[in-house]
């Protein structure tokens, strides 16, 4: 069982009205913007079951917006949060969804596009508490949570590749907290995530980067 | 420094002569490998979110996000202002803090979920109102807000903290037993005088649904958060009288969840049950399109 800190109890700081539909939003929005290049150009927010069905009264369109542009759980600008991205020219969307129901019931898909034209999409689900999960990026399944520190590696699944990216990470001395792959089918895109104790070295990615059978490293710092 | 349950925390306090949240908080520095001053200053911060959550709308009363509360505190404060309060100074304070809060967290202002949204209330309406009555210092009450941190991790632990899998009972009957808890110590109460308090609580909100009108954290929420510190209170006063309780914390905390997982699914947050589907709630509620 991990850690229940007093301030997981006592918090999380949080703009309200609801920690599942509010601060959960705004750090889905959050982590969804940490994994492309920035500035972003154009976010569309699709809503599943209980977000698209009461997102309005919960401001959890307010929170994924706000968190889209890097506002934390407590941050007070997310209730204007609108006007903050029509200021900088963000264009937005959200569109509820009501078809699909056979999906965790506090979903989002945020499609992002930044101002160099790259497009990522990404799944989130707020647990309750202000928990998150990230169950997919594009196309990909995956499963992180943002309560670490984490590398997400795009590759060839081809050997080698991970031992390379562990390599890296142990020649740095960084802790490896928990570690996941995947990947769409054998020998196509295949996707590791690594969970780390305490922040990466800042230059790890460029590091990364250099093995032949890597298209793309990010790094989400928490 | 770490324990698992009331019994385990119990023994800790006797070993070590220290109260609950004192233990709670060396659990914090140590197990979560952090600093004293880390923790100090966090705890600081989390009292001066719970201040400005539950005073601002007693001045500034403001509109919820879906319409359905506002203007309670201010309502309360005036007639508590008016000498014709029946409830005497602690809890009419208190219950003004606590649905002063719900208002904060209903207009999309800053609170602190403790240990959830819709149960914000309780915990800071209960000691801000002993703060003021009593006179006690900013680091008393932080003090007690790590007692109060360790009943509600106990629950978190142990059973839930969630709406939507144990009812109303798990967030602001856990947020009740953090509050009688909390509010025991600060009065002068002993360790286990603060394990009997949560457990009295635990059991007399015991079976409460959670059912709120629109499924928004509005309506019955804030009522209930008004209800709960008045029970916190009751339980502590009854503990600090001396009176103990055949059905401790631990177990009280297992039956808690147990009647919780028995709730139909319609009556935990899913607004399909309850205050939810009363005619009138319907009519003025317009969530559901």
């Amino acid at each position: 069982m991990s850690f229940i800190s007093v301030f997981d109890v006592m918090g999380p700081n949080m703009i309200g009205p609801s920690s599942s539909h509010t601060a959960g939003a705004a750090r889905i929005g959050f982590l969804a913007q940490k994994m492309i290049n920035g500035p972003l150009k154009k976010v569309e927010f699709t809503l599943y079951g209980s977000f698209s069905r009461t997102y309005k009264g919960h401001g959890t369109d307010r929170a994924l917006l706000g968190g889209i542009m890097g506002f934390s759980t407590d941050d007070m600008r997310i209730r204007n949060s609108f006007e903050i991205a029509e200021k900088k020219g963000l264009e937005f969307t959200f569109t509820p969804n009501e078809l699909e129901t056979d999906i965790h019931p506090n979903t989002v898909d945020i499609h992002m596009v930044n101002e160099s034209g790259q497009e990522m999409t990404v799944r989130g689900e707020s647990l309750g508490g202000g928990k998150v999960r990230i169950v997919r990026i594009n196309s990909v399944q995956v499963d992180f949570t943002g309560e670490y520190s984490a590398v997400i590696v795009t590759h060839q699944d081809k050997p080698g590749v991970v031992a390379y990216i562990t390599k890296c990470l142990s020649d740095r001395n960084v802790n490896i907290a928990f570690m996941r792959l995947f990947r769409e089918s054998k020998g196509e895109i295949a996707y590791t995530i690594v969970e780390s104790d305490g922040r990466l070295p800042e230059d790890i990615g460029v590091t990364i980067r250099q093995h032949e059978n890597i298209h793309e490293v990010m790094i989400v710092q928490m | 420094m770490d324990f698992k349950n009331a019994k385990e925390l119990l023994t800790l306090c006797q070993d070590h002569q220290l109260p609950i949240s004192e233990i709670m908080r060396q659990r914090e520095i140590i197990v979560g490998e952090t600093t004293d001053e880390s923790v100090n200053s966090r705890m600081a911060r989390v009292l001066e979110i719970m201040k400005d959550a539950a005073f601002s709308p007693v001045k500034t009363p403001v509109r919820s996000m879906g319409g359905l509360i506002g203007g309670e505190a201010q309502k309360l404060s005036r007639h508590l202002a008016s000498g014709k309060g029946i409830c005497g100074n602690v809890l009419e304070k208190a219950i003004t803090y606590a649905m002063a809060t719900l208002e904060t967290n209903a207009s999309m202002g800053l609170i602190v979920a403790s240990p959830t949204a819709g149960s914000a209330g309780i915990v800071p309406g209960l000691l801000l109102a002993l703060q003021e009555v009593y006179d006690f210092s900013d680091e008393d009450i932080q003090k007690a807000l790590f007692n109060a941190g360790a009943i509600g991790y106990l629950a978190m632990r142990n059973a839930t903290v969630a709406g939507a899998v144990g009812g109303c009972q798990a967030e602001t009957g856990v947020a009740a037993a953090m509050a009688a808890s909390a509010a025991t110590e600060l009065m002068g109460g002993t360790p286990a005088q603060c394990t009997y308090a949560a457990s009295t609580v635990l059991m007399n909100m015991l079976g409460l649904v959670c059912d709120p009108v629109g499924g928004l954290v509005e309506y019955p929420c804030q009522n209930r958060n008004a209800s709960g510190v008045a029970i916190a209170l009751v339980a502590a006063e009854m503990s600090l009288a001396g009176i103990t309780q055949l059905i401790p914390l631990d177990e009280m905390i297992t039956i808690m969840f147990t009647v919780g997982k028995k709730l139909p699914a319609e009556l935990r947050e899913t607004a399909l049950g309850g205050c939810a589907t009363a005619p009138s709630a319907c009519e003025s509620c317009h969530m559901c399109g």
